[in-house]
């Protein structure tokens, strides 16, 4: 997989895909990481622990403080692969130190839900 | 991105938890924009002061970072909710009221120059040619790229704050001269042109633009319609920066048509219960003309105009604060018409302004209608 490294880090866990962009001020409870928008593909389900695989965030760049939150209530994602890099996942993730990585179109498709990998975003490598 | 040694030692944290996170920050941003390295800033103007625009979550992170940071340039910041001399005429929420003001103690205590101001390019000694800045307020960002021969990006809320603790900046987009040559043209052409038209021209320009923009047609560009241009251009798109005059590329019109379209847009009431000034705030040159267009005459109802502190007591000073409040003109500092808790959708329906910026951002956030219409408009109109 080529990656694009935008925030440093190592994280191994379960991946969890979103099909719909996410906006992290609105669409996420930031005391539990659950998706409290009930028109997303994840609603209520949490992002706590899980390598979240998204397309990008959208909405208010506010919502950095969203990530921020959550990783300070500990429920937050342990890292982000995303296909666009957005200012408020880019500046989000980097406040709140969670590895992110964009992937191409094709990787970016075979990620599929539930797979175990470990994500080494300081080598730039993808494994199980 | 290449990093000097001193770079990569702060992003690894030997400098401390704050340099590390604002280098994250400015990385992760310059990864994302494709810099390929980071360069010195003078100045950094903050955005994200006001409580309703960053809420718990920023309230809580400001007062945790200022325990420890420290700003390495000079930083200006933008206004906030309400103005402190005048807060007790207004219903605020005491909840709002005390977190604004924490909001406010963790930018002090970084060291930030309490301006309240988004217009710093008016207020401030502008640097030499060139030089390059980090304003995270749009109409200010694209002034100081168009008019004030500054450089900066847009830059967003955390670019700004992690360029005001560290002075540095990804080297990207519309600090490199070749991203500063507009592709598209617009040709307005239409007839009348004041305020209110430069700011719907920017509005429609916001959308089409990508970096940088040519406007032709212009004749008569003063510093009023000037500002209105880059706060309609800041609110509807990411373009940072405009010329005067055609470029080479492709044209567009800015014709009656369009203009229409425009206003349609952001006009979604035929009157309003008060009247709004400055979004973005007035500064000296336009309060004392305000005055001598207000010279005997009352407002009919109540009008709200802002300015910065700084603009207010000089206005005070020369008498023209006493000749538009005369008029029953209110001059307000510290706060602009965007996202204002002053103007509360429970006591007020619509409101008068001859701001795009203002428009949007009251009928979006505040969630009032809007009566759009210039000032001169407004003068004729809402005056006796």
């Amino acid at each position: 997989m080529i990656l694009k490294i935008i925030v440093k880090g190592k994280a191994r866990g379960e991946v969890m895909v979103a099909k719909k962009p996410i906006n992290f001020l609105g669409a996420i409870d930031k005391k539990t990481g659950k998706v409290r928008d009930q028109r997303h593909d994840l609603f209520d389900k949490s992002l706590a622990d899980r390598i979240l695989v998204f397309p990008y965030g959208v909405g208010s760049s506010v919502g950095a403080y969203t990530i921020y939150s959550l990783k300070s209530n500990k429920c937050a994602p342990k890292a982000i692969i995303c296909l666009k890099p957005d200012l408020t996942t880019v500046s989000g993730c980097a406040l709140a130190n969670i590895p992110l990585v964009v992937v191409t179109q094709d990787d970016y498709n075979s990620l599929k839900d539930g797979m175990r990998i470990f994500l080494d975003a300081e080598n730039g490598m993808i494994s199980e | 991105m290449d990093l000097t040694k001193e770079e990569e030692s702060a992003l690894k944290g030997k400098q401390g938890e704050t340099l590390a996170l604002a280098y994250r920050i400015l990385v992760a941003i310059g990864e994302a924009s494709n810099a390929d390295r980071l360069i010195p800033i003078e100045w950094a103007h903050l955005s994200g002061i006001n409580y309703n625009t960053i809420g718990d979550a920023g309230q809580e992170f400001l007062a945790n970072l200022s325990k420890q940071a420290k700003f390495k340039v000079k930083t200006t910041i933008n206004p906030m909710g309400f103005d402190l001399d005048t807060i007790s005429k207004y219903k605020l929420d005491e909840e709002f009221v005390e977190k604004q003001l924490d909001i406010k103690k963790s930018y002090e205590r970084m060291g930030a120059t309490l301006s309240f101001s988004c217009i710093p390019y008016e207020i401030f000694e502008l640097p030499k040619k060139g030089t390059h800045v980090s304003f995270a307020e749009s109409n200010a960002a694209i002034y100081a790229n168009s008019v004030a021969n500054l450089r900066t990006n847009k830059e967003g809320a955390f670019s700004a704050l992690a360029s005001a603790l560290t002075g540095k900046s990804p080297y990207s987009e519309l600090r490199k001269e070749e991203s500063r040559r507009p592709n598209l043209t617009i040709r307005m052409k239409v007839e009348q042109k004041d305020e209110l038209t430069y700011g719907m021209v920017g509005y429609f320009a916001g959308k089409v633009a990508g970096n940088s923009i040519a406007i032709s047609g212009t004749n008569d560009l003063d510093r009023r319609s000037c500002k209105s241009l880059c706060a309609g251009m800041g609110t509807s798109g990411t373009c940072g920066m405009f010329t005067l005059g055609e470029s080479d590329g492709e044209t567009i019109d800015f014709d009656k048509k369009e203009m229409q379209k425009v206003h349609d847009e952001l006009n979604t009431a035929d009157s309003g219960d008060i009247i709004t000034l400055g979004s973005p705030q007035l500064g000296m040159e336009e309060i004392s003309d305000l005055a001598v267009m207000l010279e005997g005459k009352t407002f009919k109802k109540r009008c709200m105009i802002f300015c910065p502190r700084a603009v207010q007591e000089q206005a005070r000073r020369l008498g023209h604060a006493g000749a538009i409040e005369r008029a029953g003109g209110e001059l307000l500092s510290d706060c602009c018409i965007c996202l204002t808790p002053l103007v509360d959708k429970r006591d007020i329906d619509s409101v008068v302004t001859n701001s795009v910026k203002g428009a949007y951002y009251l009928r979006t956030s505040n969630g009032v209608g809007v009566n759009l219409k210039s000032l001169s408009k407004i003068i004729q109109e809402e005056t006796k």
